[in-house]
């Protein structure tokens, strides 16, 4: 019987986490023993084909992955109200199919906004 | 018995008991699958190099089989290099936030009837939600690491990974509506009346479009562009050395085993077989296991790769589309029938 507050069957995932937590953090400090540490300055910089770094590495980047960035937002919240109507869609049967073409509909029609603004397009 | 009421009785055998059965099963999960991981690479290396007449590993051991043991050993003795002006606590996290997206993803996987560590109700959304969390990991190794092909590499796989996520997760709502249930084990046994026990009839559009966005979710050829060898290095860990990229490594390993599993689960009847082996319960999920994973490897061996802006067309032009058309489909059928 789950609690309200610790539902029980969550409690393994909660372990295997903390295990796979050690696990990571674990091998990488065993290994501090065994491994060589022998930098100098030419290693430490960062790699760019054998020659040296030109610039800022953080340059400005295209605004079309801001423009992907919040699509996905959208996009996601419309998925996740889809979850919970597909797991009850045999109990409420033709109602809930009309409801969720129209939904659809509606989520469409921000699409095809999108696909005319060129949202898409990486140019 | 709630949990935590027990664990404040003093010598409660029975919560102790029940926590010593649950780290064993983690960890025979646990090292079941890094042998997997581990003998995937060699297993890949094989395959592609038979595909492209050549013979693979053949040195260490008997045909090479030492290989991926070689390989762990010498990525756990190599130096660790961390880079200048790199953001440390950041670069330090980046590889441990990927393992633990990618692992802990195992414990909703029912690998055979009444085999799953946390049987809990909304497994497919844990599963969506850890490969999300998964593009942290990702994002911020090319941030911080203060290197242009890392930082490219790293925003150009989270931008695919978002955009192939959309299509993943529509993908499914088609075998949540047949099913009625996000629970692993209930989508499994609920396709035991379909043909071949499978969904992949029913729902092959939904299949179709969730192979092609588990290949871009996972980064692997032909949608490799985040770590594209032949013009960013090696994408978001360039600047990783020694085991630190042998996290990333087994992170992304793991994530194609569990992407596949998924698909098992989902599509393929999960640890159903056209007939039952006995002794062996789990023999069906892995064998359908290795074809996926062979399956993955015959992509890789025979597709070029895609241009970024092809990559994108297909996701939001392509994949998105049908997957909706799916949903729409799969209602109107069922409602009428």
């Amino acid at each position: 019987m789950p609690s309200a507050f610790l539902p029980e069957e969550y409690l393994p995932i909660v372990i295997f986490m903390m295990i796979v937590i050690a696990f990571g953090l674990g091998t990488l400090a065993a290994g501090i023993i065994f491994r060589p540490k022998r930098p100098y300055r030419e290693k430490l910089v960062p790699y760019e084909s054998g020659n040296p770094p030109v610039g800022e590495p953080r340059y400005r980047f295209s605004v079309k992955f801001y423009i992907i960035a919040m699509l996905f937002v959208i996009f996601d919240v419309e998925a996740v109200f889809l979850y919970p109507w597909a797991i009850v869609f045999d109990k409420i049967g033709l109602f809930a199919l009309v409801e969720m073409l129209l939904f659809i509909a509606v989520l469409v029609v921000g699409y095809v906004y999108a696909w005319k603004k060129e949202a898409f397009r990486w140019d | 018995m709630n949990f935590l009421e027990a664990a404040m009785q003093p010598g409660s055998v029975d919560f102790l008991y029940n926590i010593a059965i649950i780290v064993i099963k983690i960890l025979v999960v646990f090292g079941v699958i890094m042998l997997h991981v581990a003998y995937a690479t060699y297993f890949e290396r094989k395959t592609i190099g038979h595909m492209q007449v050549r013979l693979g590993p053949m040195r260490v051991g008997p045909h090479g089989l030492l290989q991926p043991i070689a390989d762990g050993i010498k990525l756990f003795f190599k130096e660790d290099i961390i880079p200048a002006q790199s953001d440390k606590p950041v670069f330090f996290v980046a590889p441990v936030i990927s393992l633990v997206a990618a692992l802990t993803s195992l414990a909703v996987i029912p690998f055979f009837d009444g085999f799953v560590i946390a049987d809990i109700n909304v497994g497919l959304l844990f599963v969506l939600a850890m490969s999300s969390l998964g593009s942290y990991g990702i994002i911020l190794a090319g941030w911080s690491s203060n290197s242009k092909y890392s930082f490219l590499g790293g925003l150009r796989s989270a931008a695919q990974i978002i955009s192939y996520e959309i299509a993943m997760g529509l993908s499914l709502v088609g075998v949540m509506m047949l099913s009625g249930s996000m629970n692993l084990t209930e989508i499994v046994k609920a396709q035991e009346h379909y043909p071949l026990g499978m969904f992949l009839f029913p729902q092959l559009i939904a299949c179709f479009v969730y192979t092609i966005s588990v290949i871009a979710e996972t980064n692997r050829a032909p949608f490799d562009l985040p770590e594209a060898e032949s013009e960013l290095v090696a994408g978001y860990f360039v600047e990783y050395s020694g085991m630190r990229y042998g996290l990333f490594f087994i992170a992304e390993y793991t994530a194609m085993i569990i992407m596949a599993s998924i698909g098992i689960v989902c599509f393929l009847g999960g640890w159903n077989g056209p007939f039952e082996i006995p002794y062996v319960p789990f023999a069906w999920f892995f064998l359908k296991l290795y074809l996926l994973i062979f399956v993955y490897y015959w992509i890789r061996a025979t597709l070029p790769r895609y241009r970024y802006d092809h990559l994108m067309d297909l996701g939001w032009k392509v994949l998105i589309p049908l997957a909706l058309l799916n949903i729409v489909v799969t209602g109107i059928v069922k409602v009428l029938l």
